[in-house]
């Protein structure tokens, strides 16, 4: 174990998923000399996903191969300020990625743009239901961009992802029958929608008998072979099942691996570093520039590399979680509101309806696909009338039919037993009858949700570990009970033997025992004023200028949508920042 | 790339266990019977972490959380305890996958196990502190009960109705309960799911893994059975 200093370099990335692949693309195109460094190790369809042996739940699912190792680090979690935090010691309620792809990797591929009302939430609650409607405790903001500015980033991210879907609305003619709440598009999706499975076709016609609008999940699943415009190629996806906990084995689900990292190989100015696991963003004197960053490599070695730029893109939490190690930027102080690391972290709000038809109708459910299905978005955003409901948020409903697989199982009616005969019986009886929805609700920022570090637990590194303060809160419950309602008249509609609605009820707390999303935001969130947000709009930290930090953490709120297609569409907006603004001119994009 | 896929290391060790290890006997219990396998013969399973009182033990279990009936194969003819017994001598079982520094502190359920113990010491241990346990309140061991009064005792343990110390009866329940689904429903190649007879009592195709024609056959019953993984020569 040494101290090591490396040759310096125009910019490191910390974190290669999503945001590390996209920014380590576009700054190479750049022209700059740039290395990623990744905490976890080197991975690819092969071998990770290799067929047959990534067809294995057990490996995958059950025992977590390609997510986080929470032997090495994990988070402590609590309800409010006033508990003693314990350690999340078990993956069950979200995965968190590691690795080389991070979880993009390993994701599904619901492939969204955020909309145009949800990036000025704050401003368009206030002039369409007053000053008082939003509750004293949700800390919602605007975030500081408008869809028009991000709307090319967009359409570029879905041809990188080889997207397929219908569009609905293009340069402001309707297109075709896609999501009518969706707002203008420059170009139609680069693949045409997928098939949808017997399960999502059941639900998109009861959603239209009910007056709701059904219409194609976007989704980074090809339809058919694609190129993107980096030179990647997919394969159409064969509705294997096995795409969330795994690597694609047929190219077919959009990856870092797949779409970036071939193109990024051929690049002599990059180099991407594997088991680097980055312990502090170094800056100088004053505080006020990064000078690189320091890591601890595979052999223990303590390394440091210097940079003029520092990307930091790791998995939503732990953006805030190095600037709280890196002592860059103000802490969230939960009693005054004031101080803005950790600050607004926001979950989703998952509530479903699972409906059982009787044994001569086959939905076989483990066909299927990570972006896959039919959703609607009626009571998604404030796509409805939100004055007399008394909560801010909504949610899509869906049937994403992923694939269900055994062990896992699908969801057994009311009064199943948890073990024995009738257990048995009833998993035999419903698991190929099942259809299974979601209300993908969105859970909005609240003043007492944050994060900062553990004053009492440590990682394999001897760091504090990083601290979730959370917990549902009113207006959770209210967002839940309207939506389920809401969705319930299309489980009616599909005309099921049985149902089964799970549902947060008022009072109940975070589970961490069950899965539920592992779609989480802010932290390090995005805004115009310095006192409020820890990023400019261009995702420029306020207090060190040549230090970006990109992902789901710059999110103010959370989303009902899944986040990926907002985190790539606001990567490339900052990236086109630094490219064509702040590299001629290093300093603050936005005064503060 | 010189890595092999994470299957075959697996499968070597469970094919050269089952071939080199001398059959174990529960000769003595009530559940000699359930040692057989369904083809009739001896199960030749001799268990590499469990001492033969605990696979005993482990086998009367299982053989309530899924028994065998008129709808499909019980865990003990698919193999169940002898996938457990390999699972221990896994990272997992070692409780390597999980956070395990101190302090424990008790915590609400919904922060899951806060306990501090692997599953190899949650069954060593959670077994040991059972057998005490329905000894004391029933007045015989586990093995030798029947199967309704086991569960009776089964019953108590996931209703925390049974005093148990250091692990509490429902945790020990817990455990017994995923790794018995685990291995119920796995792919062959883990040691459980013998014939893949659970995935062929539901439905389940296993690793087929392609069904791009079959997608859009709508409510049609899908007509292929199960292939494992080592059917495909992984």
């Amino acid at each position: 174990m040494r101290d090591i200093t490396m040759k310096h370099t125009d910019a490191v990335i910390i974190g290669f998923g999503w945001t590390g692949a996209i920014m380590a693309k576009e700054l190479t195109e750049a022209g700059l000399k740039v290395v990623a460094l990744e905490r976890g190790p080197n991975r690819d369809t092969y071998p990770e996903g290799a067929y047959p042996s990534s067809i294995d739940e057990l490996t995958h699912n059950s025992r977590s191969e390609l997510f986080q190792r929470l032997a090495k680090t994990t988070l402590s979690i609590r309800y409010t300020a006033n508990d003693e935090a314990v350690p999340y010691r078990q993956l069950a309620a979200f995965l968190p990625g590691t690795g080389v792809g991070g979880a993009g990797l390993h994701w599904s591929g619901c492939h969204w743009r955020i909309t145009p009302e949800e990036l000025r939430l704050r401003s368009r609650y206030e002039e369409r239901y007053g000053k008082n409607f939003i509750p004293e405790d949700i800390t919602i903001q605007d975030w500081g961009v408008t869809y028009e500015e991000l709307e090319p980033h967009f359409t570029f991210a879905e041809k990188v992802f080889g997207t397929s879907g219908q569009a609905y609305k293009v340069n402001g003619e309707i297109v075709g029958a896609g999501n009518p709440f969706d707002a203008d598009r420059s170009t139609p999706f680069p693949l045409p929608p997928m098939k949808n499975t017997y399960s999502a076709t059941l639900f998109g016609k009861a959603a239209a008998e009910v007056g709701y609008h059904p219409f194609d999940i976007p989704s980074a699943n090809a339809s058919q072979a694609y190129t993107n415009p980096y030179g990647c190629q997919m394969g159409p996806c064969t509705f294997c099942g096995f795409c969330s906990g795994y690597a694609c084995y047929n190219y077919s689900k959009a990856s870092p691996n797949v779409n970036i990292l071939p193109a990024l190989r051929q690049v002599p100015h990059f180099e991407l570093r594997a088991e680097c696991d980055v312990v502090q963003i170094l800056t100088d004197s004053t505080g006020k520039k990064a000078t690189g960053v320091l890591y601890v490599d595979a052999a223990g070695n303590r390394v440091t590399q210097p940079a003029d730029l520092v990307i930091l893109g790791t998995f939503a939490y732990n953006n805030a979680y190095m600037l709280l190690l890196s002592k860059i930027g103000t802490p969230y102080d939960p009693s005054t509101g004031e101080g803005v690391i950790g600050k607004n972290f926001a979950y989703q709000n998952e509530n479903s309806i699972a409906t059982f038809f009787d044994d001569k109708t086959y939905t076989n459910p483990f066909i299927g696909a990570g972006g896959n299905g039919v959703a609607v978005d009626d009571f998604n955003s404030d796509h409805f009338d939100h004055g007399p409901l008394g909560f801010v948020g909504g949610a899509p409903f869906w049937v994403n039919q992923a694939g269900t697989k055994a062990i896992g199982g699908g969801p057994l009616p009311d009064g199943t037993p948890e073990w024995g005969s009738g257990w048995k019986k009833a998993v035999k009886e419903n698991f190929t009858h099942v259809v299974s929805m979601n209300a993908h609700g969105t859970n909005m920022s609240n003043r007492a949700n944050f994060l900062d570090l553990d004053p009492t637990y440590k990682d394999y590194l001897g760091r504090p570990l990083l601290r979730l303060t959370f917990d549902w809160h009113d207006n959770d419950y209210k967002m839940a009970a309207f939506t389920v309602d809401k969705m319930k008249k299309i489980a009616e509609a599909m005309n099921p033997k049985a149902m089964k609605v799970s549902v947060k009820k008022p009072g109940q707390h975070f589970d961490m025992t069950h899965y539920q999303t592992t779609h989480m935001g802010g932290g390090v969130i995005m805004g115009d004023n310095p006192k409020t947000s820890a990023v400019n709009r261009y995702l420029q930290s306020w207090d060190v200028s040549n230090l970006f930090v990109v992902g789901s953490s710059a999110f103010p709120q959370g989303l009902g949508y899944n986040p990926t297609g907002t985190v790539a569409a606001l990567t490339y907006w900052s990236a086109k920042a630094i490219r064509e603004t702040y590299l001629k001119n290093p300093g603050p994009l936005v005064q503060a | 790339m010189p890595i092999s896929p994470p299957g075959s290391s697996r499968r070597a060790f469970l094919l050269k266990t089952v071939a080199m290890i001398p059959a174990m006997t529960l000769a003595g219990t009530a559940l000699a019977g359930l040692a057989q396998a369904a083809d009739g013969g001896p199960s030749g399973y001799a268990p590499s972490f469990f001492t033969a009182d605990e696979f005993a033990f482990v086998t009367a279990f299982v053989d309530r959380l899924i028994p065998a009936d008129e709808e499909g194969p019980g865990a003990v003819e698919l193999d169940v305890p002898n996938f457990i017994d390999l699972q221990m001598n896994t990272t997992y079982g070692h409780g390597g996958l999980w956070y395990m520094h101190p302090p424990f502190r008790q915590a609400p359920a919904t922060f899951g196990n806060q306990l501090g113990l692997p599953p190899r010491e949650i069954y060593r241990q959670g077994i040991a502190a059972a057998e005490t346990a329905i000894q004391a309140k029933y007045g015989k061991r586990f093995t030798d009960m029947t199967a309704g009064e086991r569960d009776t005792v089964i019953t108590a343990m996931q209703k925390k109705a049974l005093a148990m110390a250091p692990v509490p009866a429902s945790m020990l329940f817990g455990q017994f309960l995923t790794n018995t689904k685990e291995g119920y429903f796995s792919d062959p190649i883990h040691g459980g799911n013998r014939g893949m007879a659970a995935w062929k009592m539901i439905g389940y195709p296993g690793a087929r893994a392609d069904f791009t024609d079959w997608v859009d056959r709508y409510g049609a019953k899908y007509p292929f059975g199960p292939v494992s993984i080592t059917d495909l020569g992984a």
